[in-house]
């Protein structure tokens, strides 16, 4: 038992500190082409595009099958690599202008442009591919590696090409970032200042056929796909910047090319490419869930903090309403309707605590419900807002009386607070008397008792 | 040529058809809804499906094995509409994320379990169609018929889609056109939705288990969006994209037979050359479809802008004798050279044209207006000074202003244009210029 | 019936100091002609409102003299030359739906974008830009959301920021596509001003506006726009019941037929 432990700590270890050459070799080139598409599929997302690659992988194949064909026909032999890759690079670039021409002039919708370019190029490499097995089943088979991708039988060449075209790659999108990010925002705007932005969307497409192609035999054209979308996507979680979003999106490739590599250098039998998407995947899955700025998480925090919020501020409003209406000090839970919604207690339990109210039991299970000093300001601050509002809609939006109180509501909570002053300004109300209610309070209070 | 074999050809091209019939059906709506690239993803998406259900049961070809990629496909559908709506993610890159992961998934677990046995990944992709008709199941209620498992499958599958397109069509027309107008009214656009996901999910994995995902990914968008260049009505795009599908099933059969033998290589997968075919056909459509085809519209440009050289030309002949001086071509082409762009050859060649066609009588070097000719000619002269009258009279253009117009819309003026331009101008005798107008 | 500006004759000269000169400009897509034989000389120092009914064709006249929109014929000139070489004075502010607003930048990102040209290739963004980027925020109110993401604004401030971005090119002309659609009232007055303020310094601008209303009390000259010039001159003038009837009764069935025909035949869709 424990001499398993120890061969598998001494196995883990190998592996971390890249002691195997063969395993440094994978793990840095696929690092380096997480990294790369990282940042070009940022500005693919960006500008909308995020499925081009699919399309632009797909196209790859027919070209890659025939300057196999074309090279065994020659006598240079199908397995030279340099060939193989120009066949997809040229295959490629036909796919990307069949797609610019079929969407160009409104011919087709986007997608259906990507659709047919995808089906059409796959198909003719299929239908190539049968062609090429009839030639030499055995070489030919090595022309699979490049639908799934063989990680493992990397070479050190491999992985430099990978490692230039990342540094190149992601060279680019630094130099240009600016270029690059107006043409996604906006490229009307870019073009009318007289931006060459066809330039640029080729410079961007050139780009992704980069990584694609160098891409295709370290993952395979399914998955090359992977590298391109899921980390952008997976970055727009944690950041509304585009700067951080392409430094986050290029760590995110490089940590799921490194994860995917490392996991399948420790165990045989996980194919790397595979493990490498996974990778990528899970990240995604903990960006959704915990992004920074739009993961679930914490939107879902913030909008319970607004609904309590707002279940604070009505509370305080009922309250406030009622004893501005009887001129008393105390008023009872039951006349409010705390007894009648459980919400509403539960938000009076919470300002007792907060020190906002006293709260004190009476007879018929009742409870009396009175102000602290410091409960009595926020109360006056929250109904001042609530009134500003309402006078503000009653007098530039038309709203009517009975509508004004639930406008008011929603806007007071959904607005940023800066806009209060404006909004004082906007009425010329003097900045700290109470403003009386534009319409008649309900007895029952606002709303007919915390709407 | 080939030795045919009408059992095995004819099936083969029988199961390619019906699929192809069976995908353009939620083709249609996916791509006038945008969503194109669903059925690719999907069709990546169902692997791990298929492999949890091959190792589950270790055997290929069973309802296990079908039931987990129809479980991947709903997944991949649903999951990335909710990607979009609630995660707030693009919608392209929402599908890109969840086909790759799944497809990984899938990759793993072949490679993890199925490492023994025959399920090869590439047959997730090109399928076995040649195969097809060997594997025969005997219908029920027919005293023994039989029939490959894949036709019957995809055409149980075709029956299912046309049943629910049939008893719904209102709801998916109104839904795939308008989701919010379709909202309004309370035609339930979101049970549209769901039912064309969940169509789309069965067709999918039904087609692909038979015969590979690249027939899917082509069938669902080719033929649709060829119906779409040539009809503007959903009932007739849905009929045309169906016979496309089975025109590009039958072609691309007999060219992934044929074909190779040209260079002397056997026949290459047919669902390859099927995708292909719908490639070639839609471009071809593009080329020559009679209402936005590249090629009509060439020509038809062409044909006006001869045609407004040689009008041209007449009027200008006609203006010339008004003046009293005979035209000759060397006047005649210097003249219209100097009034539009237009080169020495296109002039001469279409002033040739109007002496074979005899509204020109060639006389040594002057060019006599014959009767036909004069008659076009001043029909010309009238529409170019009655819009001058117009524009001058009804839209207030200054007079040295309108000339150029007039000389454009001269051309597209009919008899009954002119005569409610002369009743709106209050039939003139003189044009803003000063020159009469002929009746 | 209507009036036509002090136009020069036939010919393509073009008024050379005028900021925007537009000579015989005819627009089409597809076989529908949008804008038909326009003419149009605009004041220098002008503030000319664009009015008309929907697909009148007021957008593509921005777009086509911008070069956004290919012209079938016609010319455009900006100061006396072709806009090609006079980019720098054109500011153009496009319809607030024409982008993206949940793009991860911020709005002081998207105002220094209006100086991108003053860059050149390669440099990034730099102080000076900075600077310049959060005068043209504080001019239109915003210079506290100088940082948020641009997602994060109401509608009128991100019709400010796009109004921010013209400013910061302290351009003669300004082009603006439609700034007071959807946007609150604190956000019109402040766009109003704005207008005057650059009316007050000699700038040139031509505003699409959408609202017979408020159009006399905006703008010192009217465009009245339906496919063709309906009229074009000082608002006194020109914005007259029968103008108006003009140019929302369309009154222009004939002209239509013609060049709707032409047009079809020029794209070689017509019969």
């Amino acid at each position: 038992m424990s001499t398993q432990r120890d061969i598998d700590w001494n196995a883990l270890l190998e592996v971390l500190v890249l002691a195997n050459w063969n395993t440094r070799v994978v793990v840095l080139g696929v690092t380096a082409l997480g990294i790369a598409g990282g940042v070009v599929g940022t500005f693919m997302l960006l500008r909308r595009r995020a499925l081009l690659g699919d399309a632009l992988s797909h196209a790859t194949l027919p070209g890659i099958v025939l300057a196999f064909l074309v090279a065994s026909a020659l006598g240079i032999g199908g397995k030279s690599h340099g060939i193989l890759l120009l066949g997809a690079l040229v295959s490629g670039t036909l796919g990307i202008f069949a797609v610019h021409w079929l969407t160009s002039s409104g011919r087709l919708s986007e997608d259906s442009a990507l659709g047919v370019v995808l089906s059409t190029f796959f198909g003719a490499g299929a239908a190539l591919l049968g062609l090429a097995q009839q030639e030499s089943s055995a070489s030919a088979a090595g022309l699979e590696t490049f639908i799934y991708g063989k990680t493992a039988s990397m070479l050190v060449r491999d992985a430099i090409l990978i490692g230039a075209t990342s540094i190149a790659t992601v060279g680019c999108c630094v130099v240009f970032f600016k270029e690059l990010r107006l043409i996604c925002f906006d490229p009307d705007f870019a073009r009318g200042h007289g931006m060459r932005t066809g330039g640029y969307d080729f410079l961007l497409m050139s780009l992704v056929m980069a990584v694609v192609v160098v891409g295709l035999q370290a993952v395979g054209l399914v998955l090359v796909i992977a590298i391109l979308v899921i980390p952008a996507a997976a970055a727009r979680f944690w950041t509304n910047m585009t700067g951080r979003m392409l430094l986050t999106s290029g760590f995110i490739g490089g940590l799921g090319g490194w994860l995917g590599t490392m996991l399948s250098a420790l165990a045989p039998g996980l194919p790397a490419g595979a493990m490498v998407v996974l990778a990528l995947g899970g990240i995604f899955l903990v960006s959704l869930l915990l992004g920074r700025r739009r993961g679930l998480l914490r939107r879902i925090i913030r909008l319970r903090r607004r609904a309590l919020l707002m279940e604070r501020d009505h509370a305080l409003r009922a309250i406030w309403e009622c004893l501005e209406q009887s001129g008393t000090h105390d008023c009872l839970g039951s006349h409010i309707g705390f007894r009648r919604g459980w919400a509403t207690f539960r938000t009076a339990k919470r300002l007792q605590h907060a020190g906002l109210l006293v709260v004190e039991a009476v007879e018929g299970g009742d409870e009396r419900i009175s102000f602290t000093p410091s409960g009595e300001r926020e109360a006056a601050s929250v109904v001042r807002r609530h009134r500003l509002w309402e006078h503000y809609l009653m007098r530039r939006a038309d709203f009517d009386e009975q509508h004004v109180d639930r406008g008011a509501d929603d806007l007071e909570h959904l607005l940023p607070i800066d806009l209060l002053e404006e909004l004082e300004k906007e009425l010329d109300a003097d900045t700290r008397a109470m403003l009386p209610s534009p319409h008649s309070l309900h007895p029952d209070g606002p709303g007919g008792g915390g709407s | 040529m080939t030795d045919w074999n009408l059992f095995f050809d004819g099936w083969i091209i029988a199961i390619a058809a019906t699929c192809a019939v069976a995908c353009t059906l939620p083709g249609c709506f996916l791509v006038l809804r945008r969503m194109s690239l669903m059925g690719d993803a999907i069709s990546h998406a169902v692997l791990p499906g298929i492999a949890v259900g091959f190792l589950l049961s270790g055997s290929r070809s069973n309802g296990i094995m079908f039931a987990g990629a129809i479980i991947a496909g709903f997944f991949t559908a649903f999951f990335s509409q909710w990607l979009r709506r609630f995660g707030r993610v693009d919608e392209g890159a929402a599908m890109g994320v969840v086909f790759t992961t799944l497809f990984a998934l899938g990759l793993l677990l072949i490679v993890q379990g199925a490492d023994s046995v025959d399920l090869d990944p590439s047959c997730v992709l090109y399928g076995a169609l040649e195969l097809a008709p060997l594997d025969l199941v005997t219908l029920p209620f027919t005293g023994g018929l039989r029939v490959p498992r894949a036709f019957m499958m995809l055409m149980i599958v075709l029956l299912v889609n046309l049943v629910i397109l049939i008893s719904l069509f209102k709801t998916f027309r109104i839904a795939a056109f308008d989701p919010s107008q379709a909202a309004a009214q309370r035609m339930r656009p979101d049970l549209a939705h769901h039912l064309l996901m969940a169509m789309t999910a069965i067709t999918t994995v039904a087609a692909f288990e038979a015969v590979g995902s690249i027939i899917v990914v082509a069938m669902i968008v080719v033929p649709a969006v060829i119906a779409r260049l040539f009809v503007h009505r959903l009932g007739s795009m849905l009929l045309v994209a169906a016979m496309v599908g089975v025109a590009a099933a039958a072609a691309g059969h007999y060219t992934a037979v044929e074909l190779p033998h040209l260079v002397g290589y056997g026949s290459v997968p047919t669902s390859g050359m099927i995708a292909v075919i719908g490639g070639l056909m839609l471009l071809a459509s593009i080329m020559v479809n009679p209402r936005q085809g590249v090629i009509p519209r060439f020509l038809r440009r062409w044909r006006f802008r001869m045609q407004t050289t040689r009008e041209d030309l007449l009027a200008l002949a006609w203006r010339l004798e008004e003046r009293g001086t005979a035209p000759t071509a060397t006047i005649l082409s210097q003249d219209l050279m100097s009034a539009r762009r237009v080169s020495r050859l296109e002039t001469r060649w279409s002033l040739r044209r109007l002496v074979d066609a005899g509204a020109f009588e060639s006389q040594g070097e002057t060019l006599r207006l014959s009767d036909s000719g004069r008659r076009d000619a001043r029909d010309l002269v009238r529409s170019h000074r009655l819009w001058e009258a117009w524009l001058t009279r009804t839209i207030g253009l200054a007079p040295d202003h309108v000339h150029d117009t007039a000389m454009r819309l001269e051309h597209v003026t009919d008899e009954a244009m002119r005569e409610r331009l002369a009743s709106e101008t209050g039939a003139p005798e003189e044009d803003p210029h000063g020159r009469s107008i002929p009746d | 019936m209507s009036i036509r500006t002090s136009q020069p004759s036939l010919g393509s000269e073009h008024s050379p100091d005028s900021p925007l000169s537009i000579h015989a400009m005819t627009v089409a897509y597809e076989r529908r002609p949008v804008l038909w034989d326009i003419d149009l000389d605009i004041t220098p120092g002008s503030l000319v409102g664009v009015i008309g009914p929907n697909g009148a064709g007021k957008s593509t006249l921005i777009k086509a003299a911008l070069d956004l929109v290919p012209k079938l014929s016609g010319e455009v000139q900006v100061f006396g030359r072709p806009y090609r070489e006079q980019r720098q004075h054109v500011a153009y502010v496009p319809q607030r739906e024409s982008v993206d607003w949940d793009f991860p930048v911020t709005v002081l990102d998207v105002v220094c974008m209006g100086l991108y040209h003053t860059l050149g290739l390669f440099r990034p963004v730099n102080r000076r830009i900075r600077d310049r980027g959060m005068q043209a925020l504080t001019q239109v109110g915003l210079s506290d959301f100088a940082n948020r993401q641009i997602a994060q604004l109401s509608g009128g401030q991100q019709q400010r920021t796009f109004l921010a971005r013209a400013l910061v090119q302290d351009a003669a002309l300004h082009l603006m596509d439609e700034p007071f659609a959807g946007v609150d009232a604190a956000t019109e007055q402040t766009i109003v001003s704005l207008l005057r303020d650059l009316q007050s310094r000699g700038r040139t601008t031509v505003v699409i506006h959408h609202d017979l209303q408020t159009a006399s009390e905006y703008f010192d000259h009217v465009l009245l726009l339906n496919t063709r010039v309906v009229a074009f001159g000082p608002t006194k003038e020109v914005f007259t019941p029968e103008n108006l009837e003009a140019t929302y009764g369309g009154k222009l069935t004939l002209l239509d037929q013609a060049s709707q025909a032409l047009a079809g035949h020029a794209q070689g869709v017509g019969r």
